[in-house]
């Protein structure tokens, strides 16, 4: 079932498109409702965005993975942007230094089943989310 | 990308497209509401059946075009959010609080011609 591993360079709001696009490809792929497959892409969409927005230019890969909850996807989102001063606050709705709704990552959090945040000031963000099949 | 926008007597029948980018939709942003001058529209419909993501940017510009259009005395109607984009949006906390919606383009339509009480025969 292995989809493989997939990296988007994200370097423009183009980018953001295709790397939802290939996110629902694996996520079908992978066996994923389409239901299921549109939150994901949603997710991808939301995370490519804050890098665009925040730090200009970064990655999203994107990964097929079997866990003891059976198969899932991973998304990893990284930057080498300015980082997140206060990730609590970053992760409140509604919070948002760009400008932009400051819902991106609490949503994204709400539409995968697990999240995970790292950020260091000035060196960059790292957000990696997971979905289980169902 | 090319958003295809067709005039339907007072109406305009704007239908976006998969793959729109952000440069995308700003670009239309601003064709609607030039376009909604141009024709003196009344209503715009936009179409995002083929919309199979809507995230947080999509569905500003949503709010953004449809406002714009209401500051110029006219309608807009955003019709076909798919069932599994809606339930995204829902989980993102995304709405579009102030902007009519309708099922398809023949519920926008049967909206808009109630609402005006117009035939539309372009």
């Amino acid at each position: 079932m292995s989809a493989g591993e997939i990296r988007v360079e994200i370097n423009s709001d183009q980018d953001i498109v295709i790397a939802r696009q290939k996110g629902r490809v694996m996520a079908n792929e992978l066996g994923f409702s389409s239901g299921d497959a549109t939150l994901i892409a949603t997710a991808i969409s939301e995370l490519a965005r804050n890098i665009v927005s925040y730090a200009r230019s970064g990655e999203i890969k994107l990964k097929g993975i079997n866990g003891s909850n059976g198969v899932g996807i991973m998304v990893v989102a990284s930057d080498a942007g300015p980082g997140i001063i206060d990730i609590r606050q970053a992760l409140r709705d509604g919070f948002s230094t760009s400008g932009s709704l400051g819902l991106g990552l609490p949503g994204v959090r709400r539409l995968m089943d697990e999240f995970e945040i790292t950020s260091q000031p000035g060196k960059g963000t790292m957000v990696a989310v997971k979905k289980w099949r169902q | 990308m090319e958003v295809p926008i067709l005039k339907q007597g007072a109406f305009l029948i704007a239908t976006f497209q998969a793959a729109l980018s952000d440069a995308d939709l700003n670009q239309l942003r601003m064709g609607l509401v030039q376009q909604v001058v141009k024709f003196r529209s009344r209503a715009v419909i936009v179409d995002v059946t083929a919309m199979d993501v809507m995230d947080s940017f999509a569905s500003r510009t949503l709010r953004e075009i449809a406002h714009m259009i209401r500051l110029r005395g006219a309608e807009t109607v955003i019709v076909g959010i798919q069932p599994e984009v809606a339930f995204a949006m829902v989980q993102l906390g995304l709405t579009l609080e102030g902007v009519a919606t309708a099922l398809d383009l023949e519920e926008g339509l049967a909206y808009l011609n109630e609402k005006f009480k117009i035939t539309n025969r372009g």
